[in-house]
């Protein structure tokens, strides 16, 4: 037994007496069961937030941009706070799948699945503003370097919005690929388990007909080592890209060096509280409780804590040198005295309250194991992150250069509807995936049963005790 | 040697496995194959599995990958149509590089980890539409199997398996 030590002063992950079989039964429940009542009405609120979404996306294409609020000054706006915003969220599957398991943290392994899935979902609602926003998405092959009608006047490889493209969809591929990789062990379970043959059918589709031999174990742990140290660069460059959007531009607000590592910090801040938002609902709907326990949650919440803190120093040192350089200019970008007390100043209190006060409330640890803390805590991350974005592209465009092109951006009812649809799509996708997929990594899962299981490690620990 | 009989040892506990292929390697007898339904840690070392190449694999890719991301960069915006775009330097690569660093990280990145996987792909035989090989399906669940070849030596193996705690013991023809 000596191979599966762990100290005792560690807190088990798997809760309650499981065996190997346990787990498998313990996984496959949500698949094999029938939906409740629940599920359903989640998700026909979902779909219809969805159609909706469909409807003022095809009334946008039909008609045009001009049905946003967009103007002369604010030239993008909710698109691209949405875009920056759910490209953040998927930031946190990644992390946890591959930087937590290049730094050996079993604790990923209960949530990585999810995590990974809400990246995927994500990152699909992100690519589709950008894609709105060319009117013409019919022609959104034009952002590939291929030959064209033009004889071959190739994209511009220097502007950062190409950069976009490239890192996006590396980013997107990738991480399926990851995420299906590791399915196929699990697809795999399912389908040697189903007895309805259509069922069977699909599973052992979708399993790709993996068979657990040991040289494929070698080679999945090997596959999985190498992806996890290509992802982990790749995550930190996509919102570093994504920044760049501003940082590279020459606008007073968006032109900072801080951007980059701010961006990435916030990125990983906001797709933890998804995260929580997301398993702390899964967790009881599924009842999987044993496997996404108390110390998961506050683990996560160490890491909203951290990168929470990154964020706040970043607000406050924008906020200084915004006063510090004594430009005018700058007293109007979306941390400064002007933004606080200026039209926006709504938008402003909402990000500081939302992103940097309630989160404090996790220093306490009470409150960080706490359930129904955690998740009304993500909630409001969720939000002051949606406002970070707005605030640093409607306040910043909003005070031009020149006081008479000052203006407002006021959204229409396309521009919510639009965001709304995203959200129902994002949770039409998951609600989809919770019913059909392993949540859980469940052969991973059964690797640290014996080190980390409770019932193990209480054997262990009373034969310890002489 | 004519016959095709293989002898599928099952057992419930990883580390009886282990100890069970401990035993079958003294015996100085060929394990063909182990199905389990999670990684074994240092199940491929004792069963004397070669280190995978696939990372080696990888970084070559990841330099394919580079080279493409240099190759396009410097062929659409230097040689066939160079633009003037804020002024940038159109007429030398190197000197054009610094914006095209996010490119080439991310070609790398790209071509690295697609290839290394379809690579594993085709060397574990696993696609879409291929059938499962594990004889037994609860291999995926919590059974484990080794696979070992019969050279008339039926009795001699089921005995020695015998002492090894397995749950099944099962003598099969294989076609």
């Amino acid at each position: 037994m000596s191979s599966h030590y762990e100290a005792p002063i560690r807190e088990p992950l798997v809760l309650g007496d499981k065996s190997y079989h346990d787990i498998t039964l313990d996984i496959v429940q949500p698949i094999e069961g029938k939906a409740n009542k629940n599920w359903y009405i989640a998700f026909t609120i979902a779909l219809v937030a969805f159609l909706w979404g469909i409807g003022c996306i095809l009334y946008t294409v039909g008609t045009g941009i001009g049905v946003w609020g967009l103007n002369k000054n604010i030239g993008w706006a909710w698109d691209i706070t949405n875009f920056v915003w759910w490209v953040g969220i998927g930031h946190a599957g990644t992390l946890i799948s591959a930087v937590l398991l290049l730094f050996r943290q079993k604790w990923r392994m209960a949530i990585n699945r999810s995590a990974e899935a809400m990246t995927i979902f994500a990152v699909f609602q992100a690519g589709l503003f950008p894609i709105i926003h060319m009117g013409r998405p019919w022609n959104g092959y034009w952002v590939l370097p291929i030959p064209n009608q033009f004889g071959s006047l190739w994209v511009n490889f220097n502007s950062p919005l190409l950069w976009d493209v490239f890192a996006i969809s590396t980013y997107l591929s990738v991480s399926l690929v990851f995420w299906w990789t590791g399915l196929l062990p699990d697809f795999a379970m399912i389908r040697d388990r189903a007895v309805k043959p259509f069922q069977k059918k699909i599973y052992a589709l979708l399993s790709f007909g993996w068979s657990g031999r040991a040289k494929d174990w070698q080679r999945f742990e090997e596959v999985s080592l190498v992806l996890a140290g290509l992802a982990t660069p790749l995550v930190l460059s996509v919102h570093t890209i994504v920044s760049f959007d501003f940082a590279t531009s020459i606008n007073p607000g968006w032109h900072s060096t801080i951007f980059p590592p701010y961006f990435v910090a916030g990125a990983i801040f906001s797709g933890f509280a998804m995260v929580q938002t997301l398993l702390g609902v899964m967790r009881k709907v599924t009842n999987l409780e044993n496997y996404i326990t108390r110390l998961h949650v506050e683990y996560m919440n160490i890491v909203i804590i951290l990168t929470g803190g990154i964020v706040a120093v970043a607000y406050a040192s924008e906020f200084f040198i915004a006063w510090y350089t004594g430009s005018p200019y700058e007293n109007y970008t979306y941390m400064s005295v002007g933004a606080a007390t200026g039209p926006y100043g709504w938008a402003f209190w909402s990000l500081i309250i939302f992103n940097i006060l309630i989160p404090q409330v996790l220093w306490i640890k009470k409150f960080r194991r706490s359930f129904i803390v955690s998740f009304l805590v993500s909630i409001a991350i969720n939000i002051g992150m949606w406002f970070e974005r707005f605030d640093i592209i409607a306040i910043v465009l909003s005070k031009g250069h020149l006081p008479s092109t000052w203006t407002r951006f006021e959204p229409t009812f396309v521009d919510v509807g639009v965001f709304v649809g995203t959200i129902g799509f994002f949770f039409v996708l998951f609600l989809l995936y919770a019913r059909t997929f392993p949540v859980i990594a469940q052969a991973e899962v059964k690797t640290i049963l014996k080190s980390s299981g409770e019932n193990y490690k209480k054997l262990r620990d009373g034969n310890n005790e002489h | 040697m004519s016959t095709n009989k293989v002898i599928h040892a099952l057992y419930n506990d990883d580390d009886v496995l282990m100890d069970a292929v401990k035993t079958v390697k003294k015996a100085d007898h060929h394990i063909e194959e182990v199905f389990t339904p999670f990684p074994v840690h240092g199940l491929d070392k004792l069963l004397g599995l070669e280190r995978s190449r696939l990372g080696i694999c990888a970084f070559l890719y990841g330099l394919t990958g580079l080279s493409f991301a240099v190759w396009m960069t410097n062929y659409m915006m230097i040689e066939d149509w160079p633009q003037d775009i804020g002024g940038k330097p159109n007429f030398s690569w190197i000197l054009n590089m610094p914006a095209f660093v996010p490119i080439m990280f991310e070609l790398t990145v790209f071509f690295a980890a697609h290839l290394m996987v379809i690579t594993f792909y085709m060397r574990s035989r696993i696609w879409p539409f291929k059938e499962a090989e594990n004889p037994d399906p609860r291999t995926t669940d919590d059974i484990f199997l080794m696979e070992i070849p019969v050279h008339d030596n039926e009795e001699e193996l089921t005995a020695l398996l015998n002492t090894t705690n397995a749950v099944e013991i099962k003598v099969i023809e294989k076609h």
